[in-house]
């Protein structure tokens, strides 16, 4: 099953990073000379696919309206679900980017009573929305390993992602939502019949990895504590080019870090690319503005078309009979 | 082949929507009576130019494909990527995440999983791992790829052409991933081995050579005008006449065919040439292009333009100032989202502007084709109008929004407009199943032939339960839309799901209502149907 393709997966990273743990040479590769690589391919991997995408054409204006177009002077028209200028499509996405608009419109259906009803479902909006704002912050978080001295702002956030100084150290509220968001989504990928019926083992493998880090990076912040200064020091390391071997960061670590490089790796060649994609979008990023603006189509060539005077051709007669004018007598 | 018997509404309704045991990669596809189209006719393709034409049928074990199916087909793949941003990206960037999932009629009617929106492109998109991603190539089934084979080839013809590229999904989808898009692709890439549906190419033949889908022949137009003015004169005493390939004329009048060949769309035509007559418009139908709708659009993009041509040269041929365009779904996908690209620039129009109320139609200026209920609905705002909704009594409404309109136009208003000015009793249907979210008739995009009627009431049976509620409330008695594909396939499934319920165009419906100058009065409606209150009092 693909699920347990997936598990296996996982399973095998995790056996690798605890044989990178115990071996000095590995340990090495992983801390000095896997983070360039990893970066470089993510950075690398991720601008290809970029500019794999625009290079190819939007032969047509193809926008998807869900909202009242812009037509007469008093019909409200609903700038932001059919937009018709930029500023209504630079809405229009920001909605999408940031609040998820168009899965807050998911409904399910159950056949009650021979016929068709549906409900409300927002949860996968609801944890779909918590897993990546806190993953965004989580992320954002991180800098503070690799900035010296900590800028503010991420000193601000870290302060008000512990606000509620649950426990020491301070539980912060993104890791618990995260937890809360994965978990959701891998436990609806696994028990909902339909969802795991259309899942891929890389669709499993997205979420365990994620799993992965947030599990390793929690056990570190409360259980198995990682020296941070090393960390801090191994990080600093990096971004100066002067990378040197960590000492008491303790084996979980290395698991950390080699599911973080296996997710960088990976990224710009799995469906996480949708990070990029969704700028790209056609139904979503143009303007229904179709008869206002012409669109150009760069390589719309001629068809083969039939001609009023081939159409004449034929019907002449028949035209003449009928009393219709003609072109040539 | 004989037409197989659909089952009964109690059977079809007894929907389950587990997944099979044995993963969709290994359950083969069934071509079950009922459920599928017939193969397009080597006539047709033979007139178009089209490859392989051929006898033969989908349940067939031999397609006869040309010996390089294959590589025809990985070429076309190949070729699309590159032509098409939104092809490639759509291949790229799903989830799986299952929002679209149940939003397809199809699926909701079938409970079979390949009609989920996101399985139906991984029909296409396992074979695109396969020959164009590295992971694909490396990796196999544990990337999601799958070989091209003839099964594989066979399940694409069965779920693209189960498909009514309604844009639902896309509604729902984070990232806007249109199924339309892909099945649209998948459509072209089986066209390119001679795989099509006859519903499609048959009309689209006829298009091409005659102007409309009917293959009805310029005189043959002209009658079945001239009739239909005979018919507005006995039910209203008013002459109106039926200007034709009329050189000088301000507008050209598009509209699909289906308009003027059958009822209840010729209701439509008939109010749409009475409405015309009332304002003493200088327009003109066209007998070469007598149909604006389009069925390239279920083929292929480049059949859509080989069709759309006509309309653009005979607006300059007879040199109008502008276009007028009827009521029609597909038809204005194509007009509002493909036109002016393809067979554009419209420099020879004028920027359209209502001759009556002088409002200039500013959302139309560089096409410079209207759509009718804008059209109509200006004139009903400015008052240049006079309505007797209570001619319409007898009706009691709901109106089905037609997907292209809806999710390719955003055209909402204008519609219920005018139904509120010309009707006493409207009533909406439920919100998840109107406006950007309607569902759809379920025999679109070529699928509403007789042939493929159990998967018709299938995909159609969201709509017409969303209708059966409103009759079952309201006492809803009439389904009005905007489309002559709807108002075919709706009356097949109102009489199927919903019998009682009638299907009637909106310009249908002012038509009844609208007051016209010299008329008699009026006992009937367009149909012959007695006015409530008249028949009372005849009857006294
Ligand atoms: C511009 C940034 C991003 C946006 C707008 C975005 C948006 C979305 C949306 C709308 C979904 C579908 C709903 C859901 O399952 O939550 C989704 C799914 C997903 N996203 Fe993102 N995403 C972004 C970046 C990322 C990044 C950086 C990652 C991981 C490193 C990621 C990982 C995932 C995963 C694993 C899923 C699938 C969840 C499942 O299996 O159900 N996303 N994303
Ligand atoms: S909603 Fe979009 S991303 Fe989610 S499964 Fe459907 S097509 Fe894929
Ligand atoms: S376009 Fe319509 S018919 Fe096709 S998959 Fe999407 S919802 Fe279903």
């Amino acid at each position: 099953m693909n699920l347990i393709a997936a598990l296996i997966a996982v399973l095998i990273l995790t056996l690798s990073a605890l044989g990178i743990a115990f071996s000095a040479t590995l340990s090495f590769l992983l801390t000095a000379i896997l983070p360039y690589a990893a970066f470089t391919v993510f950075i690398g991997g991720f601008i290809y696919r970029i500019v794999k995408w625009a290079k190819a054409p939007v032969p047509f204006r193809i926008t998807t309206t869900c909202g009242q177009q812009t037509s007469l002077p008093w019909i409200k028209n609903n700038p932001l679900e059919s937009p018709s200028n930029v500023w209504s499509v630079m809405g229009r996405m920001a909605l999408e980017l940031f609040l998820f608009r168009s899965l807050f419109r998911n409904t399910d259906v159950a056949i009650v009573g021979q016929r068709p009803v549906y409900g409300s479902a927002k949860w996968l909006w609801f944890f779909g929305l918590l897993f990546h704002w806190s993953l965004l912050i989580i992320v954002l978080r991180h800098l503070r390993f690799f900035i010296e001295p900590i800028t503010p702002w991420i000193k601000s956030l870290s302060t008000i992602d512990g606000f509620f100084e649950i426990g020491v150290p301070t539980l912060y509220l993104s890791d618990v939502a995260i937890v809360a968001g994965l978990t959701f989504l891998f436990l609806r990928r696994m028990t909902v019949p339909r969802l795991r019926y259309i899942s891929l083992v890389t669709d499993y493998f997205a979420l365990l990895l994620l799993l992965g880090i947030v599990t390793t990076g929690l056990l570190m912040r409360h259980f198995f504590p990682a020296d941070l200064l090393h960390v801090k020091n191994l990080a600093l390391g990096w971004v100066t080019f002067a990378p040197a071997a960590p000492k008491g960061v303790g084996t979980v670590f290395y698991i950390h870090l080699s599911f973080v490089f296996t997710l960088l790796v990976w990224f710009p060649s799995s469906k996480l690319m949708h990070m990029g994609g969704i700028f790209l979008s056609p139904t979503r990023n143009l303007a229904n503005d179709n008869r206002m603006k012409r669109h150009l189509n760069p390589w719309n060539a001629p068809v083969k078309v039939h001609t009023y005077e081939e159409y004449e051709e034929e019907f002449r007669d028949k035209m003449k009979l009928a009393g219709l004018p003609v072109e040539k007598e | 082949m004989a037409a197989v018997k659909t089952p009964k509404p109690d059977e079809l309704i007894a929907i389950r929507y587990a997944p099979p045991e044995t993963p969709w990669m290994e359950t083969p596809t069934v071509f079950r009576p009922g459920t599928w189209s017939y193969s397009g006719g080597a006539k047709s393709l033979t007139a178009l130019g089209l490859p392989n034409p051929r006898a033969w049928q989908p349940p067939d074990e031999d397609w006869k494909l040309p010996a390089n199916w294959q590589s025809i087909i990985l070429e076309g793949l190949r070729e699309r990527l590159e032509k098409y941003r939104s092809f490639r990206l759509f291949m790229d960037i799903c989830v799986r995440c299952g929002a679209c999932a149940d939003k397809c009629h199809f699926y909701i009617g079938s409970g079979d999983p390949k009609n989920m929106p996101v399985l139906r492109a991984e029909l296409l998109r396992s074979v695109y791992r396969r020959y164009f991603t590295e992971s694909g190539k490396r990796f196999g089934k544990l990337a999601g790829a799958r070989d091209l084979t003839i099964d594989v080839l066979k399940e694409w013809f069965y779920y693209f052409y189960q498909c009514t590229e309604c844009r639902r999904c896309s509604v729902f989808c984070p990232y806007g991933i249109d199924q339309a898009e892909i099945t649209t692709m998948g459509r072209e890439l089986l066209s390119l081995v001679g795989c099509n549906i006859n519903w499609v190419m048959e009309p689209v033949a006829n298009c091409f050579r005659t102007g409309n889908h009917l293959g009805i022949q310029p005189g043959g137009v002209k009658d079945m005008l001239e009739f239909m003015a005979d018919d507005i004169e006995d039910k209203t005493g008013v002459h109106v006449e039926v200007p034709l390939n009329k050189k000088g004329a301000e507008i050209l009048f598009v509209t699909p065919s289906g308009d003027y060949f059958a009822d209840p769309g010729t209701y439509t035509c008939m109010g749409y040439m009475m409405l015309f007559h009332e304002i003493g418009l200088n327009y003109t139908f066209s007998t070469y292009a007598s149909d604006g709708g389009n069925f390239g659009l279920f083929t292929s993009h480049e059949m859509i333009k080989r069709l759309n041509a006509k309309i653009y040269a005979e607006a300059k041929r007879l040199g109008v100032k502008w276009i007028l365009g009827g009521e029609c779904g597909h038809m204005w996908r194509v007009l509002h989202q493909y036109m002016d690209t393809m067979n554009g620039p419209a420099d020879f129009l004028q920027e359209p502007v209502s001759p009556i109320t002088g409002t200039r139609f500013e959302n139309a200026r560089a096409t410079r084709i209207v759509h009718i209920a804008e059209f109509t609905s200006d004139l009903i705002r400015s008052g240049k109008l006079k309505l007797d909704p209570s001619r319409n009594d007898h009706l009691r409404v709901t109106y089905h929004d037609s997907c292209n309109p809806a999710r390719a136009m955003g055209l909402f208003e204008e519609p219920r407009y005018i139904i509120r000015h010309a009707c006493n009793h409207f009533h909406e249907m439920a919100e998840d199943t109107i406006r950007e979210k309607t569902l759809c008739c379920g025999g679109g995009a070529g699928l509403g032939n007789d042939e493929n009627m159990e998967m018709r009431m299938r995909g159609g049976m969201p709509r017409a339960m969303a209708v059966k509620q409103v009759k079952e409330k309201h006492g809803v008695n009439r389904l009005a839309c905007m489309c002559a594909i709807d108002r075919a396939t709706l009356t097949s499934l109102m009489d199927y799901w919903v019998p009682g319920v009638t299907v009637m165009g909106v310009h249908e419906l002012l038509a009844n209502a609208l007051i016209m100058k010299g008329e008699k009065e009026r006992t009937t409606d367009l149909r012959g149907e007695p006015l409530e209150g008249k028949a009372a009092d005849e009857a006294l």
